[in-house]
């Protein structure tokens, strides 16, 4: 099972977050923290709540970047979660089998039953997916969801992660990386989505589409009209309106 | 093998809950639907209603943590009763009976005497329709809401002017404007709508431009953000309606259709009728009419009005159109790009190009849509076409000292470009627009109060010129506040931060009860913390409270509690009946007016009573009117839930207007309906009435529109409603302030009317500014997107993002001061010094510093560990901001009365010491009773049978 | 990273461990080595003691030691789970070997060259479980297997040498071989501090975030104002000046002197020479120590790029 799966199907399910509309209002962690308290991998535990050292499990934080200097730069809100990669470290450095890769849609899940929390995976995952439960002595990571993406209990339209319900602006879409012809696809090949880190060889299943730059609109420049010039105020005197 | 490694158990297809209920979140101001989902008797998880007209289905950060609001350790659990010294947070736990009685006992004296000496304020309000009808039948004028701290800038501004406003009156078409421009916005009440929109606008490709001293939140996404010095908005503004005269890149059609830009304006200065509109003997306005070459009836549709001339009125005076005064004004050099760059440290180059981006957008990608529609006069119009510009402002431009007259230089800059409720544009949000502005005075005048009577009329409202101010014949203030004196004579929500300090001192008189709802006063919602604390705990020489009683309404622990004699627990958002009505902050949207209410969805395991009914419970001991029958009984026995149902404001309009009529069939007004909470709850909630297509522009001009809106209530006619360039009221204010008529300003205020009553807006550098040498930064608070206020930190999810905050200081500024990331610094005022830890960021002006708001707690506050970060990493600006300057004026708009926090100015300088920040003030006991924190949060594991 | 005190004695003591057992083995093939019963009881004893308490500790890290067994099944892909049971198979080669010199006073050629290449594997399993990890540029580079052995061997040698001179046994290679191997080791050390100091990995937050294109990238805010798990596991910092002046620790008290002692023990009589030894063999050993938590302190991950790390 630790291995990835030999023959991986073609659906690749994963996210794909627009930074460019990533308002940073951690609306999409707080709505999975909320979910997944209670979900899969129940609980997601906050230690010392209302302490100094507060200290809780969340399967995605929302961190802040400034890139490039000063006003030319631009400021960008980043969420990150797990990628679902297609060649993730994170399974195959597992001793016990309970990480693995699902077959049948790509999904990265950690087995609670069979994790020794030995904290490998965690160090094996360049992008920070990985959440020890000290409480639970187990890893705990995002699961897209899996007990809403394919919940029959749910109305179809909610079949979505959390986090992608919830995102105010947008910026969070769901679907089938796998599938050239699904909407995420298209809109990965439309906004040149990427992958962090690429240089690791993990293919991450999620896209980031990068923040368009500033927009500075063609407009013709206001040239001072000969009347107003001339005349002033009085410009407006003889025009002819009605009510 | 199975054995050795297991298949994970995923089960696909759990059922998340026994039961879903609908309400309305209430981790924030802008109330978004709700489903909360409920799994043996638990909150189990809380998602957006979809089909919710507010969020879509969307939620925030913090209506995702309503789970973890409703289980906090700060939450009130029994009436307290003050034990120890007023401040010292002891306390013993009461009944409600014992609390109620003596709560009639304070009242009912107070009421017998002198009702003004009831101070009732309340703070993050939902209730104010029935909070300001009751302080109106105690008989006290000093009533109002937070508003005056808030944004009455932009309200006043707005209502004064196109008669609705951004705040919650108004949005912009997010559906057709081709270009954004945002002054000043962090998060705002309509957090998510905003961020809906912001989403759409994007996605079509429009471009959002973002005006604020720092790059974080919404100015992160935008195309362009403009680094604005503080304070100095109106200045660019002006700048860009200099620039757009000069080019004649105004929408002159829109401007005679719809606004005041041709109404004549009487040239006789020195007399009591210089710079008031001309008008005919029934006061109708006068304008040229060019057909006829006469003066006209400037509201009939017949005319064809003159924007430029000098001309002759009947009675010999001259007079010329306001838009005349307007363009003189504004086409003059001293509003050149090149000044404005000066100000603003905006370049010339930008503003200009901002100009001519505005004018292409507006005046050539125009919005048609094939929607006909009928105007006021019943023309008909077989489209609607817009210029999509559209633009959104709040408190970066309200909460300075020019804040008044900043947003009024927006609106102009709107209307001048013709993008009021157009396609694209700015759209009003039912029940707005209203006359502008709208057609309620406020109570309180001498006279108007009386010992045991109702007050006739609602303690705010809106002035239109000296005879409408709450004054005593010399001059003194009638309320308490000084709201409608001539210190801010259009306060039109009262000013709530004047309270505490003029109730100290006595000034215009002593009160004998401060009552307070939802307002952390003595902390973040406080100026100048040290001496808002000092004030209410000093003792006059007789040994007793300056201020003799305080009577406050909380929820949870917060740093306010300590400071009354009186606590009366709330229940939570998720615990109680509340409303959300038209007569209140709606949340409506331009589409249509919406209203919607809370219910309970989980019943209190405390001693608490939803403040709403321990009001409307005070009420009937104190037998005010309207809350008790003739034979003293309760006239609405089952609380506020019933009391939402049955009263009715005017005959047919009520707190609710969904489901109005005894059948629930009327839609805005009718008769009581028994059923109507019911009806609510089936439909999750809320109601929307959707406007007709052909209603949903122009709405201040639209015949359709008007008729609809006159029949529910929102305005008393049909007529159109003009858009006020020119604020007459303000002419008259200035003319007192010259010495006209009979209620003038006292003579040291004389100077100050006649110069900030301007009629058409102007820009002055913030009073902070002026006179605040040696310290040359601005400091700005933004609101963080995941915390509401202080309250969000007892809230265990929320506070693991927003723990502790930091000084954002700009790298350059930084470098310039040998200040590093992380460093501590102290930042100084003229107050005091605060001190705190910094961060380095590229994406702010230079000249200014930030951070978040209300992150700092007082250690021992909300329920959390004395030595949590809140207290210890996390710093208050306050402390540092003066409710008074320097010279002991407010510190605030000198129209409004809105408090000027964002005109603060500081120098910064390295701190040593401990990493901890200051002041730190004596930590506070837990209320008796409180719940222990616990060490350990495992929420959840229950629903998967996890211990 | 988090220097774990169990991971840094696991595999401090089990390198050593078997360092010890593999060089027996070799002594004993090489005919350098007697089955003497009191020498080998001593010997295995630390041996097989080291290698078992460094895969005890080991289980002190786990969040569930009762379930380690299943850290056993995935030796497929695992280099954990390969060094688990590599650990545990050469158990039977090493008793078999210790049983035949101990209670049979006699050497099994088969047990000892399964024991040498246990022991080996082990190691090399060992620090595969760091080389293999990519996100961790001062542990996936060829430097770490080398060293695991190297070291292993060296501090082996010194326990080794310490039970010659204790034993009086006639090993005339031992110090030299002591010698030849703190210079491996402290050649290689040098080496992977140049490299380390050289180098950074590939990974920068401009490639974290992908917004390189825009240009620098520094952090602004972190996702939550505490710190998390992952900044305490994967965030650990040394200060530059405090690694500088255990690096050379390492190298002046673990190598250095260790050589010098064991060089002099070799010259010494029994009574001096046992004494040098035992403060060479501590000495070392504490050396290893000190470079195994420094290879951990020393080690940045690519996650900390998130957290505002210009490098890792
Ligand atoms: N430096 C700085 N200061 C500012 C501002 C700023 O921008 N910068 N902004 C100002 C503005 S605009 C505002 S509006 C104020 C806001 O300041 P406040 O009005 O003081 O707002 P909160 O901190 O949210 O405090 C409201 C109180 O309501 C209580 N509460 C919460 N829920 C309930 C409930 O259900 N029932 C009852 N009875 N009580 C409840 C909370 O416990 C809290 O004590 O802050 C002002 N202060
Ligand atoms: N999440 C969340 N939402 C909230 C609240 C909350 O506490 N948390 N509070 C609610 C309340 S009570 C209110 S009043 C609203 C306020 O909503 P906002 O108006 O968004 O309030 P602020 O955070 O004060 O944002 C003011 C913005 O103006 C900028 N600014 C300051 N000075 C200037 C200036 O001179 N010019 C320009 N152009 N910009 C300037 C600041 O940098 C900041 O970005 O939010 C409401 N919504
Ligand atoms: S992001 Fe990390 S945890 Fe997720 S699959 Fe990739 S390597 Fe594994
Ligand atoms: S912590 Fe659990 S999931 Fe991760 S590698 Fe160890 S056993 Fe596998
Ligand atoms: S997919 Fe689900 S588990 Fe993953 S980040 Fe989104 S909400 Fe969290
Ligand atoms: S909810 Fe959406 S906008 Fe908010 S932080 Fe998450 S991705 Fe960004
Ligand atoms: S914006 Fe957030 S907190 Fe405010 S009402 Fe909506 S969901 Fe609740
Ligand atoms: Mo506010």
């Amino acid at each position: 099972m630790t291995s990835l799966p030999a023959s991986p199907g073609a659906k690749k399910l994963g996210l794909v977050i627009d930074l460019d509309i990533c308002v940073g209002c951690h609306a999409c962690a707080v709505n999975c923290k909320e979910w997944n308290a209670g979900g899969h991998s129940a609980p997601l535990t906050d230690l010392d709540p209302y302490g100094k050292d507060v200290d809780g499990v969340w399967f995605n934080r929302v961190h802040s970047f400034e890139a490039g200097d000063h006003d030319c730069g631009r400021t960008v809100h980043f969420p990150r979660s797990c990628l679902h990669c297609e060649t993730p470290d994170c399974v195959t450095v597992c001793p016990t089998g309970a990480s693995y890769k699902r077959a049948e849609d790509g999904i990265v899940l950690v087995n609670p039953d069979t994790c020794i929390g030995c904290k490998l995976c965690s160090w094996a995952c360049p992008y920070g997916a990985r959440e020890f439960d000290e409480t639970d002595g187990v890893m705990k990571k995002c699961t897209l969801c899996i007990d809403r993406i394919y919940n029959e209990t749910m109305e179809e339209v909610d079949r979505v992660p959390a986090c992608v319900s919830t995102c105010p602006v947008s910026a969070r879409h769901f679907g089938d990386l796998g599938d050239p012809e699904s909407d995420v696809s298209r809109l990965v090949a439309a906004r040149q989505g990427y992958d962090l880190m690429p240089e690791l060889g993990y293919k991450p299943v999620n896209k980031y589409l990068p923040p368009r730059m500033p927009k500075r609109q063609a407009a013709p420049a206001l040239m001072p009209s000969e009347e107003v010039a001339a005349k002033g105020f009085l410009a407006w005197l003889d025009r002819m309106l009605s009510r | 093998m199975s054995f050795l490694s297991p298949p994970d158990r995923v089960d696909l297809s759990v059922k998340t809950a026994d039961e879903v209920k609908t309400t309305t979140c209430y981790m924030c101001a802008c109330r978004c639907g709700i489903k909360v989902h409920l799994k043996d008797g638990q909150l189990r998880y809380i998602e957006g209603n979809r089909d919710h007209p507010v969020n879509k289905g969307v939620l925030c950060a913090k209506g995702s943590a309503g789970i973890m609001q409703h289980n906090s350790p700060a939450r009130l659990r029994k009436p307290l009763l003050r034990t120890g010294e007023r401040g010292s947070g002891e306390f013993r736990e009461i009944e409600w009976a014992e609390a109620l009685d003596l709560a009639t006992g304070w009242l009912a004296d107070i009421r017998k005497t002198d009702p003004r000496k009831l101070a009732f304020f309340t703070g993050r309000d939902q209730s104010q329709a029935l909070t300001g009808w009751w302080a109106s039948a105690f008989g006290t004028p000093n009533y109002a809401a937070h508003g005056g701290f808030c944004s009455v800038n932009m309200a006043a501004a707005g209502l004064y002017t196109i008669g609705g406003s951004f705040w919650e009156f108004g949005e912009p078409d997010w559906e057709h404007a081709r270009y954004f421009l945002m002054f000043g916005v962090a998060e705002d009440h309509a957090s998510n709508p905003i961020k809906i929109g912001l989403g759409k606008l994007k996605g079509r490709g429009a471009k959002f431009v973002s005006v604020n001293p720092v790059r974080t939140g919404y100015s992160a996404i935008a195309d362009e953000w403009i680094g604005v010095k503080p304070g100095t908005d109106g200045m660019l503004v002006l700048a860009l309606v200099h620039e757009l005269l000069k080019a004649d890149r105004i929408d002159a059609d829109y401007l005679v259709r719809y606004t005041n830009a041709p109404w004549l304006v009487v040239r006789a200065p020195g007399t009591a009728g210089d710079g008031l509109f001309a008008r005919d003997d029934k006061g109708r306005p006068l304008c040229w009419d060019k057909r006829t070459n006469a003066v006209g009836d400037a509201l009939s549709a017949e005319v064809s009005p003159a924007l430029a001339g000098t001309y002759r009125l009947a009675d010999g005076r001259e007079a010329i159109p306001s838009f005349q005064l307007l363009a003189e004004r504004y086409l003059d050099p001293a509003y050149a790009p090149e000044k404005a760059a000066e100000v603003t440290g905006v370049s010339a180059e930008t503003i200009r190009r901002i100009a001519a981006e505005l004018a292409e957008v507006a005046f050539s990608e125009t919005v048609t849509l094939d929607v006909p529609w009928t105007d006021w006069a019943g023309r008909r119009h077989q489209t609607m076409v817009g210029r999509p510009v559209a633009m959104h402002a709040m408190r970066g431009i309200s909460a300075h000292a020019n804040g008044f007259h900043t947003c009024r230089a927006i609106h102009m800059l709107q209307t001048l470009l013709g993008t009021i409720d157009v396609p694209g544009g700015f759209r009003y949000r039912p029940p707005y627009p209203r006359p502008a502005p709208p057609a309620v005075r406020p109570a309180g005048k001498p006279g108007q109060v009386a010992p045991g009577q109702a007050m006739k009329g609602p303690p705010l409202g809106f002035t239109t010129g000296p005879e409408d101010l709450l004054v005593e014949a010399d001059g003194t203030p009638c309320r308490i506040d000084k709201a409608f004196s001539w210190e801010a004579p259009i306060a039109a929500h009262g000013l709530m931060h004047h309270v505490i300090r003029n109730a100290w001192a006595g000034d215009p008189y002593p009160i004998d009860t401060l009552f307070m709802y939802m307002a952390n006063m003595s902390w973040n919602s406080a100026m100048n913390v040290p001496e808002t604390m000092a004030m209410l705990t000093d003792k006059d020489s007789s040994g007793a409270y300056r201020i003799p009683h305080i009577i406050y309404s909380d929820a949870y622990a917060s740093e306010m509690v300590s400071y009354a004699d009186l606590v009366l627990p709330d229940t939570t958002y998720l615990e109680r009946w509340d409303c959300v009505s038209l007569l209140d902050r709606p949340i409506s949207d331009a589409d249509g007016a919406a209203d919607a209410i809370r219910q309970p969805v989980v019943t209190p395991d405390r001693d608490v009573r939803a403040f709403q009914d321990v009001v409307l419970d005070l009420g009937v001991r104190l037998g005010l009117p309207g809350m008790v029958n003739d034979d003293g009984s309760a006239r609405y026995p089952g609380g506020y839930s019933d009391y939402l149902v049955r009263h009715e404001r005017a005959p047919g309009i009520g707190s609710l207007a969904g489901w109005r009529g005894a059948d629930g069939s009327s839609d805005g007004a009718g008769a009581p309906n028994p059923d109507q909470l019911k009806r609510y709850i089936d439909n999750g909630c809320f109601w929307q009435h959707e406007l007709a297509p052909d209603q949903r522009y122009f709405k201040h001009a639209n015949q359709s529109y008007l008729a609809y809106a006159k029949s529910v209530g929102f305005v008393g006619s049909t007529d159109p409603i003009i858009l006020q360039l020119y604020v007459e009221p303000m002419q008259k204010f200035r003319l007192a302030a010259q010495g006209h008529g009979p209620v003038q300003p006292p003579d040291r205020l004389r100077a100050r009317t006649e110069k900030f009553f301007d009629p058409l807006p102007i820009w002055y550098p913030p009073f902070e500014h002026e006179t605040a040498d040696g310290f040359p930064l601005s400091a700005l608070t933004q609101r963080p997107m995941a915390m509401y206020h202080s309250w969000g930190s007892q809230n265990a999810w929320l506070r693991q993002i927003h723990g502790a905050n930091r000084i954002y200081v700009g790298r350059r500024l930084g470098e310039r001061e040998g200040i590093a990331d992380d460093d501590w610094i102290w930042i100084e005022s003229r107050l005091g010094r605060v001190k705190a830890q910094v961060r380095l960021m590229d994406g702010v002006n230079d000249e200014t510093i930030w951070t978040w708001n209300a992150i700092g707690k007082r250690s021992g506050t909300w329920g959390l560990a004395k030595d949590a970060p809140e207290s210890q990493r996390g710093f208050l600006l306050n402390h540092l901001i003066g409710d008074v300057l320097a010279d002991g004026a407010p510190n605030a708009d000198p129209v409004t009365g809105q408090a000027a926090w964002y005109d603060l100015r500081v120098r910064i300088g390295k701190a040593d010491g401990p990493p901890v920040s200051e002041p730190q003030f004596q930590s506070l006991p837990r209320p008796p009773g409180a719940t222990e924190p616990t060490g350990l949060l495992r929420y959840g594991a229950r629903f998967r049978g996890r211990s | 990273m988090h220097p774990a005190v169990s991971i840094i004695f696991f595999t401090a003591a089990s390198g050593t461990g078997y360092g010890l057992l593999a060089l027996l083995a070799a002594g004993a093939l090489a005919g350098h080595l007697a089955a003497s019963p009191g020498f080998g009881l001593c010997a295995f004893g630390l041996g097989l003691g080291l290698v078992g308490a460094g895969l005890l500790s080991s289980l002190g890290h786990l969040g569930h030691p009762e379930r380690a067994w299943r850290a056993l099944t995935q030796w497929r892909s695992s280099w954990l789970s390969r060094e688990g049971v590599a650990a545990i198979a050469t158990f039977v080669p090493a008793l078999v070997f210790a049983g035949y010199w101990v209670l049979g006073g006699s050497i099994s050629a088969a047990a000892a060259v399964l024991t040498i290449v246990g022991a080996v594997v082990t190691t090399i399993c060992t620090a595969m479980i760091y080389a293999s990890l990519k996100p961790v540029h001062a542990w996936r580079n060829p430097w770490t297997v080398p060293i695991y052995l190297v070291l292993g061997f060296y501090a082996g040698a010194l326990w080794l040498a310490l039970l010659v001179f204790a034993f009086d046994l006639q090993m005339p290679g031992v110090s030299l071989l002591v010698a030849m191997l703190g210079l491996a080791g402290s050649a290689l050390k040098r080496g992977y501090w140049a490299f380390l100091d050289r180098g950074r990995a590939d990974s920068t937050p401009e490639t974290a975030t992908g917004l390189g294109t825009i240009g620098k990238v520094r952090m602004l805010d972190p996702p939550h104002t505490e710190s998390n798990y992952l900044q305490k596991e994967m965030g650990f910092r040394v200060a530059r000046k405090h690694s500088a002046r255990l690096r050379l620790l390492v190298l002046v008290a673990g190598f250095g002197v260790p050589i010098l002692l064991s060089l002099l023990a070799n010259v010494s009589g029994t009574g001096p020479a046992t004494f040098m030894s035992l403060l060479a063999a501590v000495l070392g050993s504490t050396g290893v120590v000190v470079e195994r938590w420094l290879f951990f302190a020393e080690a940045r991950h690519t996650v900390t790029l998130y957290y505002g790390a210009s490098h890792a």
